[in-house]
């Protein structure tokens, strides 16, 4: 069974996706942070971390940077959820690393195809 | 929102009449939600109003407009990611060595709602740019509904729809940011040829097309009219010419022209000998 990490601050969302994530057939686990987020990490590094930006103590993008520094940071397939939904965010994410971008909101089907497209689902 | 059924006859034959496609009984019960909306614009209390006017002569514009209401214009780019795989790997290739001395591509985006899947096909070419260098391209992209050509036309995009079943680096290198929407890159745009047309009327162009896409445009068709559809897509190809439909849909039993291909369901190739045993054929009793 493929791992999902869901890295964000909102309860909602993460109850949403992970919602999402599991009718897909992943096993889901949740972070509120980056820093909780890279604990998880470091204890076993997951298929695909689904992203937030804007979280308290560390964003998303210094998650990423944290992330693919890791010996072994270069595997997970990171895809971005946010609402920073404008092309500079879209470019920096990117260039710090992601794999994908979905900007919300979003439905399951594009979620699903995003998945797709990175070879997880 | 109650439909009496003689309001359900007025709008099921109007759209039968305009585009072949049939208002079955699963699909009756969202005409009011369909046309909720026109019905407000236009001060109409109710459909069974809607279809008082419409039987009234010139009712031209409501027409058009209610026509438009009905039709499921449900589309994504690269919808169905392994049918592009597909026309990528196998039928492009395959043409490009075939057409090599013409140096000469034209695909067919039947039924195309607001681009999405045009839009995917010229962007496919341009990702096999080297293939395709020296060649002239050209994309007709038609619908029978107005309403979705002029919206395909402008090429913008709301951010909804331009994140689904793009790639994020489709996304950025072929679409740019603006206030309205994300625009579709101008190179793209330049090779398809918008137009409104049915798919039940012939063409001018006949045995033009390399490739033509038919997708999830033909299921609700009734079977003569979907015989009739696969007829002139057959004569809108060139000989050995491609179609694929939807996932799902066939044209097994429907056409003999068309004949299915071996690399994906739903990818048919037009058969050079019944199609042209059919243009020579001489009546035989009549012909002393
Ligand atoms: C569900 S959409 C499919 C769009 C796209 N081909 C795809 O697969 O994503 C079907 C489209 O077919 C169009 N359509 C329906 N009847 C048609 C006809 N007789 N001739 C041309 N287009 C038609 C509708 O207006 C609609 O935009």
């Amino acid at each position: 069974m493929k791992t999902c990490l869901i890295v964000d601050d909102s309860r909602v969302i993460r109850k949403v996706s992970r919602h999402m994530l599991e009718s897909m057939g992943f096993a889901v686990d949740e972070a509120g942070d980056g820093q909780e987020g890279l604990a998880r990490c470091e204890q076993a590094m997951p298929d695909v971390i689904l992203l937030d930006w804007n979280m308290p103590v560390m964003s998303g993008i210094e998650f990423l940077e944290a992330l693919r520094r890791h010996p072994a940071g270069a595997a997970p397939k990171v895809v971005f959820c946010t609402t920073e939904n404008d092309v500079g965010h879209i470019r920096a994410a990117v260039a710090a690393g992601a794999d994908e971008y979905v900007m919300k909101p979003f439905d399951q089907e594009t979620l699903q195809i995003k998945l797709q497209i990175v070879g997880a689902a | 929102m109650q439909v009496s059924d003689s309001a359900a006859r007025v709008l099921s034959g109007l759209l039968e009449a305009r585009t072949g496609q049939q208002l079955t009984a699963d699909r009756m019960w969202r005409i009011g939600t369909a046309l909720s909306g026109l019905l407000r614009d236009h001060g109409l209390a109710s459909v069974d109003e809607l279809a008082l006017r419409l039987i009234e002569p010139d009712c031209g514009n409501l027409a058009n407009a209610a026509v438009d209401a009905l039709l499921n214009n449900e589309t994504y780019f690269f919808r169905d990611r392994n049918m592009f795989d597909v026309l990528a790997q196998t039928v492009l290739p395959e043409i490009a060595s075939q057409a090599r001395r013409k140096r000469h591509l034209r695909i067919w985006s039947v039924g195309c709602s607001t681009g999405q899947e045009a839009i995917s096909l010229a962007m496919l070419l341009s990702e096999q740019r080297g293939k395709w260098a020296g060649w002239s391209i050209e994309i007709v992209a038609s619908d029978v509904s107005h309403h979705v050509i002029e919206t395909a036309r402008k090429g913008i995009y709301p951010q909804f729809q331009v994140q689904r079943g793009l790639s994020v680096l489709q996304m950025i290198n072929h679409f740019e940011e603006r206030p309205e929407g994300w625009q579709a890159e101008k190179a793209l745009l330049r090779q398809i040829r918008y137009e409104v047309h049915n798919v039940l009327d012939p063409r001018e162009d006949a045995r033009a097309f390399d490739l033509v896409l038919c997708r999830n445009v033909l299921l609700y068709f009734g079977q003569e009219n979907r015989a009739r559809a696969f007829d002139r897509l057959a004569d809108a190809m060139n000989p050995g010419g491609w179609l694929m439909l939807g996932g799902g849909e066939s044209a097994a039993g429907l056409s003999d022209r068309l004949v299915a291909d071996d690399a994906a369901t739903g990818l048919y190739r037009k058969s050079d000998e019944a199609g042209s045993a059919r243009d020579n054929v001489v009546p035989a009793r009549r012909a002393g």
